[in-house]
């Protein structure tokens, strides 16, 4: 079996894959980093965004040898230092999670989109939710947080 | 009041581990020497099961063992069972069809379940499971339309005609009457739309025997582990009580769908005794889109009669509602009790009479989801009173205002003692946030942009704080209602709360602490609350019905009362002082009128050694227990107020703005109340406007059965949403709690298309209200189309 190579959260990894292992499951199986979750199987739940050198992608699809020498950071390598990072803060103070399932891939995206979009306003993080799914919070207090922690990091 | 007490809006403490990734779901979990299970579904609506052939599959490469109901049967298992028991009108018990854990010899829905195949990895299992070869004789497909069709094919021999029941509630004779004696009646049929609740984590299951002390552990997607626990046990027969633990650790949200017991979770306990080793199974969104139970599915004529000055006088309404191809957990109880109680609304109507036809498809099984049986009353009421407005040339606020309950308490005529409410405030509220005297001109505004501007209420009510034991019992519930808690202070004064109450996105770590802090004074980072783990907690019947608050926390409420009671005692013997004397206050015990105080700690520890008071009188330690059964359920009421505006070329809705005032009675945390309310609105909102489980008639196949194909709602379908509280605190309970956790979703559908038929015009549309149904809507209606 092929081995992949990669960075994530930091650390150098390798692991045995088959050619059809999706990063997702290297991650949650291989490295044992279950903060990323499995939604759906048609790519639109968004549970399993990650981030790959710095862009978020949906790791369910994505083989885990596509990323063979990549940066990748899952939520557990969000909080550098242990610090929650400003997006991870402001879901907290704007409630913006309930049962947390579709979290970690919603506040990896958040994270990209305050990274692409220098001005945020709610349109624009509501239409930019659209591959990631929530059945708890209405999205209401996600974009609030999304919008405080926009605002936050630009300040 | 402490900083973290009744009434905060404080951070929730769950969210720690939830935004670091660090939550531990069932899928997450690992056991050492774990196998992987995949269940061979039927492919066909309907079909009898001429043979299984295992042979090619047993050999697959990491099969463990393969099982079908055979080995189900030859082991001795029962089938699941539904824990309410509901009566036709002529008398007779309800008509209950076998429920397997693996079908043997029929199949009834496209993803029932056939085989069980058990391997060493998922891949394997998966692999295996392709060349399980099943022949089927198929049979036609029954549906919620044909079932009742004379010459339409039988889903149960038990059920001549696919009639589970035809049950009845109200005053049929007193009904006629009233509507002999109507100036005007005003009738429309609507159909309920069938949907899927898709809780963002999939149901999953471990099953781990343990032979060693011959004890089954359990970690499951579960509303409710010991309700769960009770039937695995009881009914089915996988192990008895004492020797099965049901775990549900961190739930990835259920709204109904997680609190029934499928074959899936039972199959992974039994089946692990047999292997001698775990077994995880994990569904996959197109599983859970077959084979969990989805919610409502009803068709209804309702008709109702008015005076001359537009007062309600009766209300008939006749439902056909879709139990699916077996009776789940509750199934029997939604249509019914959970409907036919709420079709008064806030309304003085003093005639009702419902009939409801339970009916059998081969279709996934029907049961509660989020509201359950409250959204398809309250859409009933809610249109109808609607038309009878507009028919009547009534504003709709003030028809609804003239025919409200104003003084409690009141009885229905369908059951329901409503204890306390005031909906006028509500009512008035939401005029003014929404600001309905605005509208007129938005509307004219609106026509110069293209747009057709409509505005529609609902003012609902609800039951919650399910329930008094004795009544649901007399109603033919097989189980009580009450809930249990645990308070155990350890000697170092720091607390554990044990209750039976189950989070899964609730926040409960949080509120249930902040009860807990208000009555001790203690930080809530002394407090923790323990659930979900049969292992650890004494007893529970779970979380659903908007229940956890009014029955929970009242539970919890009253351990501590035992728990304060005890603790003055002891103070009150270790400060030499009469127990009258002593109070507890911010986390001391004082005497009152002197200096004497002794902290929360100090006396705690005194608990534990026996040291200072006397034991012959008062047993050392400190943890008392409470089972609170309610005294009558509660009422949440609200109205709300949705304005949408319709493009009339394309057909697409927008909600441009949505209103919601409710009355939840006390609220422990604001924030957490409005996050309950905003996920309700997008389920009802998404019900009315987007969501839509559809079986093909002809073959019985599920046509929506991914997210590409069934639309969740999504984050740009929305505005923000304007929410406000009327509380009038309810009497049943210690802390005047209501319930709130599925107001949204029960009030919201008919807010969206009264509101699209305002601005079409038109008297009624389906719901999901599709831009293609709009459309064809608009084509078809005089309405001109704005210029």
């Amino acid at each position: 079996m092929p081995v992949v190579t990669m960075t994530v959260n930091g650390k150098s990894v390798s692991g045995e894959v088959e050619g059809r292992t999706l990063l997702v499951n290297f991650i949650r199986d291989q490295l044992n980093l279950t903060g990323t979750h499995v939604g759906c199987d048609t790519s639109q739940c968004g549970a399993c965004v990650v981030h790959i050198d710095g862009k978020a992608v949906k790791s369910c699809a994505t083989l885990a040898l596509q990323a063979d020498g990549a940066d990748v950071t899952t939520i557990e390598g969000l909080a550098a230092g242990g610090d929650l990072h400003p997006v991870q803060r402001a879901f907290k103070e704007h409630h913006g999670l309930q049962c947390g399932f579709c979290t970690p891939g919603m506040i990896m995206t958040a994270v990209d989109m305050i990274r692409r979009k220098p001005e945020l306003d709610e349109k624009t993080v509501r239409e930019e939710l659209e591959g990631n799914l929530c059945r708890c919070t209405g999205y209401h207090n996600i974009v609030k947080a999304i919008l405080a922690a926009s605002e936050e990091m630009r300040a | 009041m402490s900083e973290w007490g009744i009434g905060k809006p404080v951070r929730r403490r769950e969210d720690d581990r939830f935004i670091r990734g660090r939550g531990q779901y069932t899928d997450d979990i690992n056991r050492p020497n774990q196998t992987h299970a995949v269940f061979v579904r039927s492919p066909h609506a309907h079909a009898l099961i001429r043979s299984i052939d295992l042979e090619e599959a047993n050999a697959a490469p990491g099969v463990l063992a393969i099982l079908t109901g055979k080995d189900v049967a030859e082991d001795g298992l029962a089938g699941l069972i539904c824990g309410w028991t509901v009566h036709s009108k002529d008398g007779s018990e309800m008509k209950a069809g076998g429920h397997p854990i693996l079908a043997a010899e029929k199949v009834r829905y496209v993803g029932d379940h056939v085989v069980l195949v058990l391997a060493e990895t998922k891949a394997q299992a998966l692999a295996a499971a392709d060349l399980v070869l099943v022949d089927y004789e198929p049979l036609p497909a029954v549906s919620l339309k044909n079932s009742t069709e004379p010459g339409s094919a039988q889903v149960h021999d038990e059920a001549p005609g696919n009639l589970c029941f035809e049950w009845e509630l109200g005053d049929k004779a007193a009904t006629e009457d009233a509507f002999s004696k109507a100036a005007r009646t005003v009738s429309i049929d609507l159909a309920n739309n069938r949907l899927v609740p898709n809780a963002m984590e999939p149901r999953a299951a471990i099953g781990d025997y343990d032979a060693g002390r011959d004890e089954y552990t359990l970690w499951t997607t579960s509303q409710n582990p010991h309700v769960a626990r009770l039937v695995l046990s009881a009914f089915v027969g996988v192990a008895p009580e004492h020797k099965l633990r049901v775990i549900a650790p961190d739930v990835g949200g259920g709204f109904g769908s997680k609190i029934f017991i499928y074959p899936e979770e039972t199959a992974c306990a039994w089946a692990s005794k047999k292997i001698g080793r775990p077994i995880k199974w994990t569904a996959d969104r197109s599983e859970a889109f077959l084979a969990d139970a989805h919610g409502r599915d009803h068709l209804s004529h309702a008709e109702l009669a008015l005076d001359e000055d537009g007062k309600f006088l009766g209300l008939k309404v006749k439902t056909k509602a879709n139990l699916g191809a077996y009776l789940s957990t509750f199934s029997a109880a939604v249509p019914t009790y959970l409907y036919g109680t709420l079709l008064s609304g806030q309304y003085d109507i003093p005639a009702i009479y419902v009939e409801v036809d339970g009916v059998y498809t081969t279709t996934s099984p029907v049961d509660a989801y989020r509201g359950a049986g409250r959204p398809e009353a309250t859409y009933i009421v809610e249109r109808i009173v609607e038309t009878a407005a507009r028919e009547t040339g009534f504003d709709p606020a003030e028809m609804r205002r003239m025919n409200f309950v104003k003084t409690f308490p009141h009885q229905t005529p369908v059951i329901m003692n409503y204890d306390i409410g005031d909906f006028e405030a509500s009512l008035d509220k939401a005029l003014e946030v929404a600001d309905y005297a605005g509208f007129p001109d938005r509307k004219e505004e609106a026509a110069k942009r293209g747009k057709l501007r409509g505005i529609g209420f609902s003012t609902y009510i609800e039951a919650c704080g399910i329930a008094p034991s004795a009544a649901v019992g007399s109603l033919g519930a097989g189980v009580g209602l009450w809930e249990s808690a645990e308070v155990q202070v350890a000697p170092t004064g720091k607390i554990e709360v044990f209750t039976g109450s189950h989070s899964h996105g609730q926040g409960h770590e949080t509120t249930f602490a902040q009860l807990v802090s208000e009555r001790t004074g203690l930080p809530l980072e002394d407090i923790e609350i323990i659930h979900g783990d049969t292992g650890r907690v004494q007893f529970g019947m779970g979380t659903y019905g908007s229940r956890s608050g009014a029955v929970g926390m009242s539970a919890i409420f009253k351990a501590i009362d035992k728990v304060e009671a005890k603790a003055r005692k002891i103070a009150a013997q270790l400060m030499e002082a009469a127990e009258d004397d002593v109070v507890l206050e911010n986390g001391a015990f004082t005497v009152k009128g002197t200096d004497k105080s002794l902290s929360w700690p100090e006396v705690t520890l005194a608990a534990y050694t026996g040291h200072g008071f006397d034991t012959a009188e008062i047993e050392p330690g400190l943890k008392e227990s409470a089972f609170y059964d309610p005294l009558n359920f509660t009422f949440p009421a609200g109205c709300h107020i949705c304005e949408v505006e319709i493009d009339p070329e394309t057909g697409v809705t927008e909600i441009v703005n949505f209103t919601a005032i409710d009355d939840f009675g006390t609220i422990i945390n604001p924030m957490i109340v409005e996050g309950q309310v905003h996920g309700g609105l997008v389920q009802g909102i998404g019900q009315a406007l987007y969501e839509h489980g559809i079986y093909d008639e002809e073959s019985g196949q599920l046509m929506t059965g991914s997210f590409m194909d069934y639309c969740m709602p999504r984050a740009d379908n929305f505005p923000g949403f304007k929410l406000g509280f009327t509380p009038t605190v309810c009497p049943s309970n210690p802390m005047g709690m209501k319930g709130c956790g599925e107001a949204g979703a029960i009030g919201s559908p008919p807010a969206v298309i009264n509101a699209i038929t305002d601005a079409l015009g038109i008297k009624d549309i389906p719901m999901p209200a599709t831009p293609a149904r709009v459309w064809a809507a608009i084509q078809n209606s005089a309405t001109p189309k704005a210029a």
